[in-house]
């Protein structure tokens, strides 16, 4: 029971995290959206990190890649690899303290955001990218406290009924 | 999004109708090919009539001062809000290729030229604006006819005019419109007033900015046109067509 619960929580909170990456914000805030996806998906690894895998995650990104238009294959890579390493270091990553798993993620994120500019930059046409263009990772770091506070509160709610 | 979905659950049948298209027999071939140039013939036949009112329904839709120009036809279409990647100016469409709407096709608005479509799904389309840095327009400036490409620049305000050079014919708030080059945009639609020349001495090219006539950041609504840019070979125009176009030419110069 207890699992299906968050199972479901799972998939609520990552389908609302691709939603929240295409929400329409002003245009002034939009080079600061971070990747949500990838913010939700690493919350979960490290909370329960027997129900996510790197195929799970790299199914997930072949979603956002065609959400967002990009070169199939592109977010799931990035996933998968980066879902990798935060399963490799979970035990370690667990009895870090706050910060110390903030460095973590935030080297996540860069790498994700990393491997977008190769991609983009290879695919031909080089879009000129601005240096905006890594701003989610910074955002995404600032972010990252109240995503946690959110969906352990989701958890532990549902966990009480 | 559910495209991926829908092809899937639609693969069965589209297999099955290829299994019987590729094992039919030669005879029901040779017969359906029979029957389909017996009904070309038909139709051919009917073409050349509706040719004739389609030219005389133009002729009198430019009487009624319509907004209809020769041969193009437009599709209103809503934005969805949605914002695929920051660093792209892609915008998505509630249009698609169930409304035959193409990549490539022109999309405008009232004021001007907003860009092309980029790729399309049965329900949806993507369109690129032309502020996108790597969107590219062929315009000319109207005054003098001088013909440039005007590449998109990353901001929704400006679109720069990086070829020309330092002592080319240009003037801030010289309009420049679509010159129909390239095939992609129908010609004469405008796309930018010029804001800025800036001569650079050192260096072959001048700087040029332009700002889009259409609000780039603000619009709800578009126009996807279908045009006939592609030039018609002369030969195979029905000489009675081509008589009905000289026909009304000549009638508008007349009057």
């Amino acid at each position: 029971m207890n699992k299906k619960l968050i199972s479901n929580s799972y998939w609520v909170s990552i389908a609302a995290a691709m939603g929240l990456n295409i929400f329409a914000i002003p245009i002034s805030l939009k080079d600061f959206n971070p990747d949500w996806v990838l913010l939700i998906l690493i919350y979960w690894v490290l909370a329960v990190p027997e129900r996510v895998g790197v195929f799970n995650a790299w199914v997930i990104g072949l979603f956002v890649d065609v959400l967002t238009g990009r070169l199939l294959g592109q977010h799931a890579l990035a996933y998968a690899l980066i879902v990798y390493a935060s399963l490799r270091f979970h035990k370690w990553l667990r009895q870090c303290l706050l910060p110390q798993q903030s460095l973590f993620i935030f080297f996540c994120l860069f790498f994700s955001q990393a491997m977008e500019f190769v991609i983009e930059t290879f695919q031909g046409d080089a879009p000129q990218l601005a240096l905006s263009f890594w701003m989610p990772a910074f955002t995404g770091i600032l972010l990252t406290p109240f995503i946690y506070m959110a969906l352990r509160m989701s958890r532990t709610s549902e966990r009480m009924k | 999004m559910v495209y991926p979905l829908q092809t899937l659950v639609s693969f069965p049948s589209d297999f099955a109708e290829n299994m019987q298209k590729t094992m039919a027999s030669y005879s029901a071939l040779k017969k359906e090919n029979a029957r389909l140039k017996e009904k070309q013939i038909i139709n051919d036949v009917r073409l050349l009539k509706f040719s004739a009112l389609e030219n005389e329904n133009i002729r009198l839709r430019g009487l009624l001062e319509n907004s209809f120009e020769i041969g193009e036809q437009v599709l209103s279409a809503e934005l969805l809000s949605v914002n695929l990647v920051p660093y792209e100016h892609v915008v998505v469409i509630n249009k698609g290729s169930n409304f035959d709407v193409y990549p490539k096709q022109p999309a405008l608005d009232a004021s001007g030229i907003i860009g092309q479509v980029l790729r399309t799904s049965p329900l949806s389309s993507e369109v690129m604006l032309i502020t996108d840095p790597s969107h590219a327009i062929p315009v000319q400036i109207n005054r003098n006819g001088l013909r440039t490409i005007a590449i998109g620049s990353g901001q929704l305000d400006q679109i720069n005019l990086p070829f020309l050079p330092n002592n080319a014919d240009v003037l801030p708030g010289d309009l420049l419109v679509t010159s129909g080059l390239g095939g992609t945009f129908p010609q004469g639609y405008p796309v930018a007033l010029v804001k800025d020349f800036i001569v650079q001495p050192s260096k072959p090219f001048a700087n040029i900015y332009a700002k889009p006539l259409a609000e780039l950041d603000r619009i709800r609504e578009l126009l996807v046109v279908w045009s006939d840019s592609t030039p018609i070979p002369l030969l195979s125009v029905p000489v009675g067509r081509a008589n009905a176009i000289d026909k009304i030419n000549h009638q508008q110069v007349s009057e």
